[in-house]
C-alpha cells in the first residue's frame, strides 16, 4: 500500500468521512448501493425460491401426464405440456433445484481447492509456484465442458461426478485470481512479521493472506457460479443428467426442441430461468467488482 | 529560440492572495487566507506536516486543485493574468511554459515506456513545435550535471537513479525557462548525498534563470538551507511567514518553535520532543487558532477567533497573539541531553555478529560484518540506501536466510531462519518495520495484532492476555478504545506505536528498529523516538536502530557503526563518530547531511 495515502486523504480533508475499507463484509454492503447489484440480488432470490418452494407450488408431479403431448398453454396446463404430455410449469418449478444445488457445491469445492493452491504457490515464491500454477494451466487448457463431459462418459452420470469435474475445472480459474491477488500481499510486512514469529505456514495462509484476498475471491466466485450453471444445464441438454427423465431446466429444452414451432413454452421457459438465473449472478459479480475497483480507486486514485 | 523575458533578481514572481481551497462536496474550508509573494531567483519553503495543506497550495498555484477539491476563491497573479480564472485552454499553454511542477515521485513522473530523450523534447515541443530541440535538450542535461550524449539520451527511466530520474525531473521544469517551478518534497526518498547534489541544482538554477520557487517540504532542514524564505503552514494556514534567517534565529510562533524542537540535531545529543496531540482535519479544526489545542502558552483568547497574520519584524509575520512573548524566549535549546551507559562491555554481548556475509543469488550484499551489541544498549546503524543495513537487520531476524558466519544472542548461535529457532528465541528477538502501513495486517483489529505474538508464544490467553494488550496500549500512549479499532482507522504515528506495543508484548530482549520513523512526520517521528528511548531505558532493552537519518542518531543511540556499500566503515561512540568522523565516507555523509544549525551557521556568516 502507499505510504502517501492516508496522507492525501487526510490532506484532502476526506478522513472525516468513515475510513475506506475493503473489508469483505462492507464490500458486499457497499456493492449493494449499486442498482445493477440489487437488480442481481432480485433475479437470484426470485429464482432460488422458486427452486426452494416450486415442488411445492406445482399444480402437478413433474412426470404426471395431464393431457396430449405438446399441447399449447391454455385449461389445465398453464404453460402447456411437453413431449410426453407432462405440465411444462410443473416441470419448470422442479427443475432448477438440482442444478442449483450442484452449481454451488461445485463452485464452493471449486474455490477451496482454487484459493488453496493459488494461495500456497504465492505464499510459496519458489519452484513450488511453478510447478502448482502450469499444473493448472494444463487442466485449463481443456475445455471445461470437455473434461466434464469426458468424465461422465467414463465413469457414468453420477451427480458427484458431474460436480467433482466443474470443481476440478473451475478450481485453476480462482488459483490465477488467488494468487494474483495474493502476490502484492506477500511482500507485505506484516506477512514477514509473522514468520519471524513463527507463526506455522498454514495459519498464515488462512488468516494473513486469505482475508487480504477475499474481495477478488468473491467476484471470481460469483462470476464461476454463473459458468457452472451453465455447464451443468449444458451437460443436461446433451442427456448427461443425474436422472435422464427427471425434471431438469437442461433436460427440458433438449426433450421438447423439436417441437420448438408447434409449443414453444416447452423450450423457452427454462431458457429464460436459466437465463434470468445467470444474468444475476452475473449482475452481482459485476457490482461487486466495480465497488471492488472502485475502493481501490479512492485509496490509490490520487 | 523564443523564451520568455528574464527581468531582474528581485521582481515579483507570483502573488498569491487570500487562497482559499474548499472540499468541493461539502464547501469544507482545505486552506485558507493563505498570501505570499515570491521574487524571481528567490526560492520560498512550505513547511508542514501532513494534512496541512501544503502541497494543495503547490498545486492552486498551477490552476490545479485536487479530486474532491475546489479552489474557492482568491488570487494567483503570474506573468500579469490571475491563473485562476483563465479558461482550461489558457492555463494549459501556461503550463510547463510559465509554471512548472516537480513532483515527489520521480518514478511516476515519466513515462516508463518513452526514452529520456523523447521525452525532454516532448516538454520543449509542446510549446515550440518547429524548431530543433537536439542542442537543448543537450544543454539541460547538462545543466542538471547529467551525460548529454545519444546513448544516455536513449535510456528509459527505469535504467537510471532516483536521483538521476528526478534530475530530468528538474531538467523538464526548467526546461521553456518558466518564471515559477513548483516543487513538492522533490528530494523525498532520496539518499542524503543524491540529495545534496538536486538541492543544489535546484540552487544554481532558480539563481541562474532567475526563476521564483516554491519548494514544498515537510523537512525543516533540508528548507533551511535550500529557501531565502519560509512560510510555516498549520491546519491549512500560514501560522508563520519570514526571511529564512530570521525565522529559524527566532521564530515567532509556537507551532514553529515545538517543529524546530522536534528536528534531531548533529550535534548536541538531545532527546527530541514530540509535539502532543495531532493536526485535526479539515471540518473538525477549532474555530480559533488552529493550534491552540495543542499549544502550551494557549490562553482563553485563542479559541475566540482565528489570529491574525501580523508583522513582528521586517518581512516576518506571525499568527499568533503572543508572538511577542514567544520571541523573548530561548530558541532551541529544548530536550534534555541523553544519559549515554556506562561500563558497556562488562557483559556477555547481547548479539553478536561475526563475519556475516549475506547475498541475494549470486549477490553479494553484506561483506564480512562483525558487530556487537551490549545488553542494555542502543546502537544506530546507519548507511543509505543500498547499503545492506536492512539486510543485516533481517539475517539478525531470521527472515534473511542466505548468509555465512554467525550470529549469536546472549552468546549462543543462531539458526538460519526464524522457523528453525527455538520458540524463545524467536520471542526475544523482536523486529519493528520501517512502514507501519505494511507491517499491520489490515483485517485485524488494533488488539488482535498486539495479541498475536501472546498466542504464537503460548505467553498468556484469555483475560489475561486482553490485560496485557491493556497494558502495551497504555505503554505507547494508545488508548484502551484503540483496541477495537482497525489500522486504517489510526494514523502513520499511531500505526507505528500499534507495532512497538506488538513487539514488546513478549518480552524481547533485542529490538531491531528498522527506519521506524522514515514514513513519518517530524513531530511524530520526534515522538515515536521520545518513546523508543524512554522504553529502551525503562525495560534495558538492547536497541539496534537502523536509519538513514544521521542527525537522529544523536538522539538515541550510544554507540553508531556506519555501512557503505556492504561493509563496516566506522563503529564508535555516536557523540564521537558524528562530531569528529574519521572515514573520508562518513565525513562526505555528514558533510552532505542538510541540518538547521550549518544552515543558520551559513546563513549568518554569510555565504551557503
Amino acid at each position: 500500500m502507499n505510504p502517501m495515502t492516508d496522507a492525501d486523504i487526510a490532506e484532502a480533508g476526506i478522513s472525516s468521512a468513515p475510513p475506506p475499507s475493503t473489508r469483505a463484509s462492507s464490500l458486499l454492503r457497499r456493492s449493494l448501493r449499486l442498482g445493477r447489484t440489487r437488480l442481481g440480488l432480485i433475479l437470484v432470490s426470485l429464482l432460488v425460491l422458486l427452486a426452494i418452494i416450486g415442488p411445492y407450488l406445482a399444480p402437478y408431479g413433474p412426470s404426471t401426464p395431464v393431457g396430449a403431448p405438446n399441447s399449447v398453454p391454455g385449461g389445465k396446463a398453464l404453460l402447456g405440456t411437453d413431449y410426453l404430455g407432462q405440465d411444462v410449469l410443473s416441470r419448470l418449478l422442479y427443475g432448477g433445484g438440482s442444478i442449483l444445488v450442484m452449481a454451488v457445491i461445485a463452485t464452493a469445492l471449486g474455490m477451496i481447492v482454487g484459493a488453496a493452491i493459488g494461495l500456497l504457490a504465492a505464499y510459496s515464491r519458489n519452484v513450488l509456484d511453478d510447478v502448482l500454477m502450469r499444473g493448472m494451466d494444463v487442466i485449463m487448457a481443456f475445455p471445461q465442458i470437455m473434461l466434464a463431459l469426458v468424465a461422465v462418459a467414463i465413469i457414468g452420470a453420477h451427480s458427484w461426478v458431474i460436480v467433482t469435474a466443474i470443481a476440478l475445472t473451475t478450481a485453476p480459474r480462482i488459483a490465477r485470481v488467488a494468487r494474483g491477488a495474493a502476490q502484492p500481499v506477500v511482500e507485505r510486512d506484516f506477512i514477514a512479521c509473522s514468520e519471524a514469529m513463527g507463526v506455522p505456514r498454514w495459519q498464515i495462509l488462512a488468516t494473513e493472506l486469505l482475508p487480504n484476498t477475499l474481495g477478488p475471491l468473491m467476484v471470481e466466485a460469483s462470476l464461476r457460479v454463473t459458468y457452472s450453471i451453465g455447464v451443468i444445464a449444458a451437460l443436461a441438454y446433451l442427456g448427461l443428467a443425474p436422472d435422464p427423465n427427471g425434471a431438469n431446466w437442461g433436460t427440458m429444452i433438449q426433450e421438447n426442441q423439436i417441437a420448438l414451432v408447434v409449443q414453444p413454452w416447452g423450450v423457452v421457459a427454462p431458457i429464460i430461468a436459466i437465463a434470468l438465473l445467470t444474468m444475476g449472478t452475473g449482475l452481482i459479480g459485476d457490482g461487486i467488482a466495480r465497488t471492488a475497483a472502485g475502493i481501490d480507486r479512492a485509496r490509490g486514485g490520487e | 529560440m523564443n523564451v520568455p523575458e528574464m527581468p531582474g533578481i528581485g521582481e515579483t514572481a507570483v502573488a498569491v492572495d487570500d487562497l482559499r481551497i474548499d472540499i468541493a462536496a461539502t464547501g469544507t474550508p482545505v486552506v485558507s487566507d493563505v498570501s505570499f509573494e515570491i521574487a524571481r531567483g528567490e526560492i520560498l519553503g512550505v513547511v508542514g506536516e501532513s494534512g496541512s495543506g501544503k502541497t494543495t497550495v503547490g498545486l492552486a498555484l498551477l490552476g490545479h486543485a485536487r479530486r474532491g477539491l475546489r479552489i474557492a476563491g482568491g488570487s494567483v497573479m503570474l506573468a500579469g493574468s490571475n491563473v485562476l480564472t483563465l479558461s482550461d485552454d489558457d492555463r494549459r499553454k501556461l503550463r510547463g511554459w510559465v509554471v512548472s511542477y516537480v513532483p515527489q515521485d520521480p518514478a511516476s513522473s515519466l513515462n516508463p515506456a518513452l526514452r529520456i530523450g523523447l521525452q525532454l523534447r516532448e516538454v520543449l515541443e509542446a510549446h515550440n513545435p518547429q524548431a530543433d530541440h537536439a542542442e537543448r535538450v543537450a544543454e539541460m542535461m547538462r545543466e542538471v550535471a547529467l551525460p548529454d550524449d545519444r546513448t544516455f539520451l536513449r535510456r528509459y527511466p527505469h535504467e537510471l537513479s532516483g536521483g538521476q530520474q528526478q534530475r530530468i525531473g528538474l531538467a523538464m521544469a526548467f526546461a521553456n525557462r518558466p518564471r515559477l517551478i513548483v516543487l513538492d518534497e522533490p528530494t523525498t526518498g532520496l539518499d542524503v548525498t543524491t540529495q545534496a547534489h538536486v538541492l543544489s541544482t535546484v540552487r544554481q538554477l532558480a539563481k541562474l534563470h532567475s526563476v521564483a520557487a516554491l519548494y514544498v517540504s515537510h523537512d525543516l532542514a533540508v528548507v533551511a538551507t535550500l529557501a531565502t524564505s519560509v512560510a510555516v503552514m498549520y491546519a491549512g494556514r500560514i501560522v508563520e511567514l519570514g526571511r529564512a534567517e530570521d525565522l529559524f534565529a527566532a521564530a515567532g510562533h509556537p507551532y514553529t518553535r515545538r517543529l524546530i524542537g522536534a528536528i534531531p540535531r548533529l550535534t548536541g545529543g538531545r532527546s527530541l520532543v514530540g509535539i502532543p496531540g495531532r493536526a485535526l482535519p479539515p471540518g473538525q479544526r477549532p474555530a480559533g487558532c488552529g493550534f491552540a489545542p495543542r499549544c502550551s502558552l494557549r490562553v482563553a483568547q485563542c479559541d475566540e477567533a482565528v489570529p491574525e497574520l501580523r508583522p513582528v519584524g521586517a518581512d516576518h509575520t506571525v499568527r499568533c497573539i503572543r508572538a511577542e512573548e514567544v520571541l523573548t524566549q530561548e530558541q532551541g535549546k529544548v530536550g534534555d541531553p541523553i544519559a549515554l551507559l556506562s561500563g558497556v562491555g562488562a557483559e556477555v554481548p547481547a548479539l553478536r555478529l561475526e563475519n556475516l556475509v549475506a547475498s541475494y543469488g549470486r549477490h553479494e550484499v553484506v561483506h564480512s560484518v562483525s558487530l556487537s551489541l551490549a545488553a542494555h544498549e542502543c546502537l544506530a546503524l546507519v548507511g543509505e540506501s543500498g547499503s545492506g543495513k536492512t539486510t543485516v537487520a533481517r539475517a539478525i531476524a531470521g527472515l534473511h536466510h542466505h548468509w555465512t558466519g554467525t550470529i549469536s544472542l546472549l552468546g549462543a548461535e543462531l539458526q538460519f531462519s526464524a522457523r528453525r529457532r527455538g520458540k524463545d528465541t524467536r520471542r526475544q528477538i523482536q523486529y519493528i518495520f520501517q512502514n507501519p502501513y505494511g507491517s499491520l495486517n489490515p483485517r485485524r483489529t488494533v488488539g488482535q495484532i498486539i495479541e498475536q505474538p501472546l498466542k504464537v508464544f503460548g505467553t498468556a490467553s484469555g483475560r489475561e492476555a486482553r490485560v496485557r494488550v491493556g497494558e502495551m496500549l497504555e505503554r505507547v500512549s494508545l488508548p484502551a478504545a484503540a483496541a477495537a479499532r482497525y489500522p486504517d482507522q489510526l494514523s502513520g504515528g499511531e500505526r507505528q506505536r500499534v507495532a512497538i506495543a506488538r513487539a514488546l508484548v513478549c518480552d524481547p530482549t533485542v529490538l531491531i528498529c528498522d527506519e521506524v520513523t522514515s514514513a513519518l512526520d517530524v513531530s511524530v517521528q520526534a515522538a515515536i523516538v521520545e518513546l523508543l528511548g524512554a522504553l529502551q531505558r525503562d525495560l534495558g532493552l538492547s536497541m539496534l536502530f537502523i536509519t538513514h537519518n544521521l542527525p537522529l542518531v544523536r538522539s538515541i543511540a550510544q554507540r553508531v557503526a556506519v555501512m557503505h556499500q556492504g561493509s563496516l566503515t566506522e563503529v564508535g561512540e555516536a557523540g564521537l563518530v558524528l562530531a569528529s568522523p574519521s572515514e573520508p565516507y562518513t565525513q562526505q555523509l555528514i558533510a552532505d547531511t542538510p541540518s538547521l544549525e550549518t544552515a543558520i551557521a551559513d546563513v549568518t556568516l554569510g555565504e551557503p
